[in-house]
């Protein structure tokens, strides 16, 4: 098995965001970053999938050149290879364009197995995994919620209201994963030194014209007017009256 | 010409369908521009001349086509579009719709604005869109410079009206298949076993976040659910991270998006990715220990103090108010 995780670096913002002053970008200064959430499931997937399985996994970011950490992230979980698209100007980077960069930088490499999240965090587009999928021609079911692979084939199942959705797909294939698919590890102290040994494979992609331009950020407004209860124990008849008021009791 | 790719379930137009609808006419008011519609699937047909107002709906009828078969329907979405030139096209910014014209966007390599909540007229042409980003806890104003603009509405974006005016053309489309447009399908739906009240059913939510400090403590949020009408009990990612709770039960950016008339954020810090899947919720009572957790500023009502000895004071409270 070859397997392929692509995943997006985005900032770990907490209790709100700022914006830069010309309202283009989030303000990143003092925040740190992660792999974005759906993709971090599709690291572990991969993970699991090689031990099971056998074979090798490969780590995929188009993004800036502190996006290795995030790659180092993968790599110290246990992912065997990792290879960042270089472009410090990646928010210019358009779904389409980012997808057109993957298929091109993958597409001789034969995986079996592409795996990409169902939607960055910070983005939201719902369209990269899908986009590359068609790109090389591969079939792709979005948003799984559990994957299994038996011989040369894939069943993967979609968590729907009315209940589990099962595809079976013959490899290879893409899949875009959502959270919930399973629960990340850690890296090990063992893994974060080795992966520090493993080399990064840096490529400059080539950014075709953008579909899409960015004009501002903005937050939505938020109306909530406070109304203290009380503080520790003294407070629960309040409460409980309260929620008798509320309809709740 | 706006175009609107139509979402159903077991014969029926969905809710995000229907306000697709509504966004579609609205901006063609502003635009002096018309709207038509595609509707694929088994039985559909039925509804085409439902659709009041719309120029023209196109039909798919095919039995093979029960239920959302991705390639098909971008394969089918793709012509139509090739052939009817609209420039604007819409649907629902759901997991079909939002699959739906991801697909058909590479297909014609276009640019797609997913999850849209407003779009900006200037000079009668569509100049930008609002749409979400972070789950929604940021807009993004974006302009899309390829042409027809794509794009999908996010659901609650707008609330469906009904649709007046004229019965539209129905035009019957016949479109050519193949194996391949099939090698994507659901093979089966596998019901799932209820347990309960859903977090989207429930009336009242009781989340529990970090401060809890393990699963043990989860039991005293499933007991105030207990006494509560109509409550199931929720969680934070740090919880569910942990496994001190099921994924099924995180509620935020990549969990569940909930509604209920209450809400109750228990050691919860109120990050912003956890708040966006409950600012829908009609109150928000939020008990924490540090009167500066940011939940307070996203909160009605407010309780500061330690949630291991205020749970167990409430719930006594509670019961004796019952048993009285
Ligand atoms: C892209 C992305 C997506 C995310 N998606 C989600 C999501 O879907 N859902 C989600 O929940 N999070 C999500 N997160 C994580 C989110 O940013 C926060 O990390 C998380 O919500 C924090 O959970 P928490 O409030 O339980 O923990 P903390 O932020 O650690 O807060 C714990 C709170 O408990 C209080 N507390 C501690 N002890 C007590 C006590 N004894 N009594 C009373 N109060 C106490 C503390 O004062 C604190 O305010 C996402 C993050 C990212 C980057």
């Amino acid at each position: 098995m070859k397997v392929l995780v692509c995943i997006k670096r985005v900032p770990d913002t907490g209790g709100g965001f700022r914006l830069t002053p010309d309202s283009k970008r989030v303000d990143t200064t003092n925040l740190g970053f992660a792999i974005s959430p759906h993709e971090e499931c599709a690291v572990e997937e991969a993970i699991r999938i090689i031990e099971k399985h056998g074979g090798s996994s490969t780590v995929l970011t188009l993004g800036p050149t502190a996006a290795q950490e995030q790659l180092r992230e993968a790599l110290a979980k246990g992912v065997s290879s990792a290879i960042l698209l270089e472009t410090e100007d990646y928010e210019s980077w358009d779904a389409g364009a980012v997808a057109q960069a993957i298929a091109e930088t993958v597409r001789s490499m034969g995986f079996d197995l592409l795996l990409f999240g169902n939607e960055s965090a910070d983005a939201c587009n719902y369209q990269v995994g899908l986009r590359v999928a068609h790109l090389l021609d591969l079939p792709c079911v979005s948003g799984i919620k559990a994957l299994e692979i038996q011989e040369r084939r894939a069943i993967a199942k979609r968590d729907s209201p009315e209940g589990w959705e099962v595809y079976e797909l013959s490899l290879p294939a893409v899949f875009t994963v959502k959270e919930g698919i399973n629960v990340p590890r850690h890296p090990s102290l063992r893994g974060i030194m080795s992966a520090k040994k493993i080399p990064i494979e840096q490529k400059k992609p080539i950014r075709r014209d953008p579909q899409m331009a960015r004009e501002l950020l903005k937050k939505p407004q938020e109306g909530r007017q406070l109304e203290i209860l009380g503080q520790g124990v003294e407070a629960v008849a309040k409460v409980a009256t309260k929620l008798r008021e509320l309809g709740a009791i | 010409m706006i175009f609107v790719l139509l979402e159903t379930a077991n014969q029926r137009l969905t809710e995000p369908s229907l306000e697709t609808l509504t966004a579609a006419r609205d901006l063609a008011l502003k635009l002096g521009d018309a709207t038509e519609a595609l509707l694929i699937g088994s039985g559909v047909r039925a509804l085409a001349p439902t659709l009041k107002g719309l120029q023209s709906v196109s039909v798919v009828e095919d039995t093979r086509l029960t239920g959302y078969v991705p390639e098909a329907f971008a394969k089918i979405a793709a012509e139509a579009i090739q052939k009817k030139r609209p420039n604007t096209v819409l649907a629902p910014g759901t997991e079909v719709g939002n699959d739906w014209l991801a697909r058909v966007a590479v297909r014609l390599d276009l640019g797609l604005a997913a999850g849209c909540t407003g779009f900006s007229v200037e000079n009668g042409a569509l100049k930008s869109v609002t749409r979400t980003n972070w789950g929604g806890s940021l807009l993004e104003e974006i302009e899309i410079l390829s042409n027809p603009k794509l794009l999908t509405l996010q659901p609650h974006a707008v609330s469906a009206q009904p649709l007046t005016g004229g019965e539209p053309t129905v035009e019957t489309v016949t479109v050519t298949l193949d194996e391949r447009d099939f090698r994507v399908r659901m093979k089966e739906l596998v019901r799932k076993e209820k347990k309960g009240l859903s977090l989207t059913e429930a009336k009242v939510v009781v989340g529990g976040g970090r401060g809890l400090g393990n699963a043990e403590a989860f039991k005293l949020l499933e007991e105030l659910a207990g006494l509560l009408n109509n409550a199931a009990v929720g969680a934070t990612r740090v919880a569910t991270s942990n496994n001190w709770r099921p994924h099924s039960d995180q509620i935020g950016q990549t969990g569940t998006q909930i509604a209920p008339d209450l809400y109750i954020a228990v050691g919860i810090s109120g990050a912003i990715q956890h708040m966006v899947g409950c600012k829908n919720s009609k109150k928000i009572l939020a008990v924490n220990k540090d009167s500066e957790a940011p939940i307070f500023q996203r909160a009605d009502y407010g309780v500061i103090g330690d949630l291991h000895q205020i749970l167990p004071a409430l719930i006594a409270e509670i019961k004796k108010l019952k048993g009285a």
